[in-house]
């Protein structure tokens, strides 16, 4: 999880673990793609309004690795315009989730994504 | 051998070779194939400024004054150099408009006055007849010595009134001399003045006369001496003659003299009638110039090579003085038994008369006939001229009856006056009246301002001066008035002594006449001129003369300033009344045909170029005032005013003015267009501005949204979250939703400033009193983080008035923001007021980390804060510090920052008093 | 040379030339009673300064 919001971090956190997931935390996309490189993830959860490294970008990165193919990505994002979520799922999201969202509907999402 | 009868045989031998030459030459030209479109034939022919004045004059003068002949032959070589920039000029004038005499052209520059052309042609008529008379005196003379052979006797002098008319050579010389002027000039009328048999004939005597003065020359210094050196060392024994080797001896009336005589000669080059007719009027080509300027003062260079030594050698073979020095050249080959040579030499002489009498004799009959008696004739309504014809026999009847009274009054001049002169002293007479012309017409072509008036006056000043000091002396030296007008004054009055006016005294009287005429001519010429503006056809002409080489083709520069109703018919009558009807017919083919149309197949406009060549035809037959005389007669004319032809002359330069004016237009429009376009962008910016700004707040809004929304959802769902864990969920969601309420509050509070919609009670505050309870409000903050606060207050100070509530606002805000950036554990806040210049200032210091100057700038925009946003999530809402430098601004104070990154920060604000 | 415009400023400073050459100062030089070839100095001088403005202004003319 990318986020350097720390309340969104705290309560995802605890919502992925209750869960059963092993969460890791990163505060900013470069953070983010390190820790992938020595653990890929299953699963990454990406804000888009991240300093230096938007969530989109990091996003791409992701795409342009074969070797990560696998890793399923959503995003989350305050902007809930139809031309954001296009843009997102052009970089390669297979999730776009605006907020304030609902937290069972995202873990229901993320374990849908998952279970495939 | 020589006796009467062989003389005047050779003579007319002679005669009537030339007379042959002119015939062929005519010939030739009428085919076609003209002879004389040659630049040597025109130099030669400019050689008839040697007249016999140069022939028998020369010596006579060199005589008596050493040098003093030459600058009659050096001033002209000077002048001649200024050809290439004065007779260029000239040329290109008379040709564009037909110009057929000086009188003609000096009309035609000032507005084709004919009041002017008459006076020009009566000046020139009088001035010229002293030099007439000397043609005649040397012929005559030349005649009555040689008859005399071998005997070398001085004849008796006419003027002594011992010798009837009937009796007298010259007499019967003038009117052989007419008969033959006629003969040559005046067998048809043509459009341009051209007399090319006549050109022809004094080309060839150009050559005689001066083979003949070379081959006297050749023989008196290496026949009867053995050459310069000898000739003149023998001279040089004689103590007068060696006194005359160096003349000018210090005295400065000599050299002035000379300077006024070079001067003389220099205009008389120009304006000697006869120098007109050939140099400008019966120039073919304009390129012939190039070579006459060089070859003509080389023939003069070669004529007057001998003239020294043939003077220097008669004084030493006539040393008592009995033989006339203006004689020598003839009478030294007769004194040594050389028949043939001394009648090569009275035909040289007479070469040399005749040349100039036929030349100026046809010049000035030209400007008789057309510029004074033509005029007057056409304004006499009773002869009904307009109706005749066909006028070329009288044309030709005025030109030949001028020609026999001019070498009448000639003669008579001669009689009157003639003798008590040298040949020379005759000659500069004449040349002193054409040199006031210089004036009007050298000012005519360089200068636009001169008027008509100017003009007339200049030359009567100059003309009349001229007579008093010059005619009138001569014709009472020789009896016919009073000798005493000459002594004491008109009437007694010493002051206007003919020959010593207002005193000036001590000078030749060539040089005081010159310094009184161009006085009066040149200042009457400028004066009036200046004093009264030209005339709309005076202004049209000047610009035609002046700008001669600056305009367009030959019909361009006159037709436009015509303006008036004709036919075609009409003119076509008019041309054929004075050219014939055949010319007629031939001139509208002609003009028809470089316009691409065939005449009279194909009708031509009666237009304004065809008016103006018509015009310029007949001022070829004509001259141009009476030309135009003509003209106007057949068509309306309308008058233009001067400011019309102005316009006329200005439409150009209106042009470009009016071309400059679009293109400022244009700029000006390029300049509203960036403006325009400046303006939008800045619009589109506001507007993504304001979409930022409503995207920012949404975003802002969404965040602590999210936290409350995710954090209630988990503790509902969750029922089994510990108890630290609740707690901290719980503290976050009071937390985001504390957070929330402030966004919210401060957004709508920006809001309703901005819009102006925000209550402001105002009242009379004491600042102090304020600062001190915020602090006091904020002490448990303080506390918590152990910052230090230091106030320094003044006891007194002004009050301010001002929202309390505001500015406890802003207060807190700036304190609030010291106590967060402030190093907790060893935070110091300084608060500092102070009182200047009408307001007063709150100082508040912090000793965090410093803002950096690039952030110095926009923490005071909205949604914006200070401090490393990637390290540390921001702990405000970004707009705190926007709100209260709004509220300071809205009480007309400022609001600034200073800060040094690592030195802490220090937020300033003022209020008015 | 120059060409049809230089010739104009050129024979006007020919003919200047001329008028200082035939006129006092340079003149009153000359016009001393001394001998040269025979034939009295302001005799030679006057001659050859006239053929020789002639010759300047034949190569102006005919340029």
């Amino acid at each position: 999880m990318a986020d350097d919001e720390p309340n969104i971090v705290t309560a995802l956190e605890f919502l992925l673990e209750k869960r059963g997931y092993e969460v890791q935390v990163a505060r900013n996309g470069d953070e983010a793609l390190r820790m992938m490189e020595d653990l890929p993830p299953d699963l990454v959860v990406l804000d888009v309004m991240m300093p230096q490294r938007s969530g989109y970008d990091v996003a791409r990165l992701i795409r342009e690795r074969p070797e990560w193919a696998h890793v399923k990505i959503v995003m989350l994002s305050a902007r809930g315009r139809a031309v954001e979520i296009g843009k997102g799922v052009a970089s390669g999201a297979d999730l776009y989730i605006t907020k304030p969202f609902s937290t069972r509907e995202l873990m229901q999402r993320i374990d849908g994504l998952l279970a495939r | 051998m020589l006796h009467g009868p062989v003389i005047v045989l050779s003579a007319f031998a002679y005669l009537g070779l030339l007379f042959a030459i002119a015939f062929y030459a005519d010939k030739r030209a009428d085919a076609g194939r003209s002879i004389i479109a040659s630049p040597y034939v025109y130099s030669l022919s400019l050689a008839v400024y040697a007249t016999a004045w140069t022939f028998y004059g020369s010596v006579g003068r060199a005589a008596s004054d050493g040098v003093g002949f030459l600058p009659i032959y050096i001033g002209p070589t000077l002048m001649i150099a200024l050809w290439w920039l004065v007779m260029r000029k000239i040329l290109r004038i008379s040709k564009q408009n037909r110009i057929t005499s000086l009188a003609d052209f000096i009309a035609s520059r000032y507005g084709k006055s004919a009041a002017l052309a008459g006076l020009v042609t009566v000046i020139a008529v009088i001035g010229i007849l002293p030099y007439i008379s000397l043609q005649l005196k040397a012929i005559s003379t030349s005649y009555s010595i040689l008859v005399q052979y071998p005997e070398v006797v001085m004849p008796d002098q006419p003027g002594a009134h011992t010798v009837g008319v009937g009796g007298d050579t010259a007499f019967w010389v003038a009117l052989i001399l007419a008969a033959f002027t006629i003969a040559f000039g005046t067998r048809h009328l043509d459009a341009a003045e051209h007399h090319q048999g006549m050109v022809a004939a004094i080309a060839f005597e150009s050559l005689v006369k001066l083979l003949a003065f070379l081959a006297v020359g050749v023989f008196v210094t290496f026949g009867l001496f053995n050459g310069f050196g000898d000739l003149f060392g023998r001279a040089v024994q004689v103590p007068q003659l060696q006194a005359m080797m160096a003349p000018f001896g210090g005295v400065a009336g000599g050299y002035a003299s000379w300077a006024w005589l070079t001067f003389l000669s220099m205009m008389a080059i120009m304006f000697l009638p006869r120098q007109f007719q050939v140099t400008v009027i019966e120039n073919l080509d304009e390129k012939h110039l190039n070579k006459a300027i060089w070859l003509f003062p080389l023939y003069m260079l070669a004529i007057n090579v001998f003239v020294l030594p043939i003077a220097f050698g008669g004084l030493l073979r006539f040393p008592d003085g009995t033989v006339d020095a203006d004689t020598f050249v003839l009478t030294l080959p007769m004194a040594e038994k050389q028949e043939l040579l001394a009648l090569l030499v009275f035909i040289g002489g007479l070469s040399a008369a005749t040349g100039m009498v036929i030349v100026e004799t046809i010049a000035l009959s030209t400007m008789v006939c057309n510029d004074l008696v033509m005029p007057v004739l056409l304004r006499l309504r009773g002869l009904r001229l307009n109706q005749q014809p066909d006028l070329t026999g009288l044309l030709l009847g005025i030109r030949r009856g001028a020609i026999v009274a001019i070498l009448l009054l000639g003669y008579l001049y001669f009689r009157l006056a003639g003798e008590a002169y040298a040949l020379v002293s005759i000659g500069l007479i004449s040349f002193a009246a054409v040199a006031q012309f210089a004036p009007v017409v050298l000012g005519g072509i360089f200068w636009k301002g001169g008027t008509r008036r100017g003009a007339l006056c200049g030359l009567i000043a100059g003309f009349g001066v001229w007579f008093y000091t010059l005619m009138l002396p001569a014709i009472a030296r020789s009896g016919w008035l009073p000798i005493g007008v000459l002594e004491d004054g008109p009437m007694g009055i010493g002051l206007l002594k003919p020959l010593a006016l207002f005193g000036l005294g001590g000078l030749d009287q060539i040089t005081h006449a010159m310094i009184w005429s161009m006085i009066a001519n040149v200042g009457a010429y400028v004066g009036l001129s200046l004093a009264a503006a030209p005339s709309a056809a005076e202004h049209r002409q000047a610009s035609l003369f002046v700008d001669v080489f600056r305009q367009g083709g030959e019909t361009g520069g006159g037709a436009r300033f015509w303006r008036g109703t004709a036919s075609v018919p009409d003119l076509q009558n008019l041309l054929a009344r004075f050219l014939g009807a055949a010319a007629a017919e031939e001139a509208l083919r002609e003009y028809a045909a470089a316009r691409g149309r065939r005449w009279p197949e194909q009708a031509i406009e009666a237009d304004a170029e065809l008016v103006h060549y018509v015009e310029m035809q007949l001022a070829g037959a004509l001259g141009s005032a009476s030309a135009r005389v003509m003209v106007a007669s057949v068509s309306k004319e309308e008058a233009l005013t001067l400011e019309e032809v102005r316009e006329v002359l200005d439409e150009a330069s209106q042009v470009v003015a009016y071309s400059h004016r679009l293109e400022q237009k244009s700029s000006e429009l390029e300049a509203a267009t960036a403006e325009l376009r400046a303006a939008n962008e800045r619009l589109q910016e506001l507007d993504r501005m304001k979409d930022d700004f409503v995207s920012t707040v949404t975003h802002e809004l969404r965040t602590p949204l999210t936290s409350i929304r995710a954090f209630t959802q988990i503790l509902y769902e969750n029922p089994d979250v510990d108890l630290e864990q609740r707690v901290k969920f719980l503290g976050i969601i009071t937390r985001e939703t504390e957070r929330l309420t402030r966004l919210i509050n401060q957004v709508l509070d920006l809001a309703k400033i901005e819009s102006g919609r925000a209550e402001w009670h105002e009242t009379r505050l004491d600042l102090r009193e304020v600062v001190a309870d915020t602090v006091t409000g904020m002490s448990q903050v303080f506390e918590e983080r152990n910052i230090k606060v230091d106030m320094r207050i003044p006891e007194r100070m002004a009050a301010v008035r001002a929202d309390v509530d505001r500015i406890i606002q802003v207060m807190l805000n700036l304190l609030s923001n010291a106590a967060k950036f402030c190093e907790p554990g060893s935070g110091r806040i300084e608060i500092v007021m102070s009182e200047a210049s009408g307001a007063l200032r709150v100082d508040v210091r912090d000793n965090g980390p410093g803002i950096d100057p690039a952030d110095q700038r926009v923490i005071f925009d909205k949604f914006r804060q200070g401090g490393d946003t990637l390290t540390a999530k921001p702990r405000g809402t970004g707009l705190g510090l926007h709100i209260s430098r709004q509220i300071v601004e809205h009480f007309g104070g400022r609001m600034w920052v200073e800060s040094h990154p690592g030195h802490g920060a220090c937020f300033s604000f003022t209020l008015p008093t | 040379m120059g060409g049809t415009e230089g010739r104009g400023p050129r024979m006007v400073a020919l003919c200047m030339l001329g008028v200082v050459l035939f006129n006092f100062p340079i003149l009153a030089l000359f016009n001393a009673p001394a001998m040269l070839f025979g034939v009295p100095l302001l005799y030679v001088y006057m001659f050859a300064a006239w053929a020789a403005l002639i010759v300047l202004m034949a190569l102006v003319a005919e340029d």
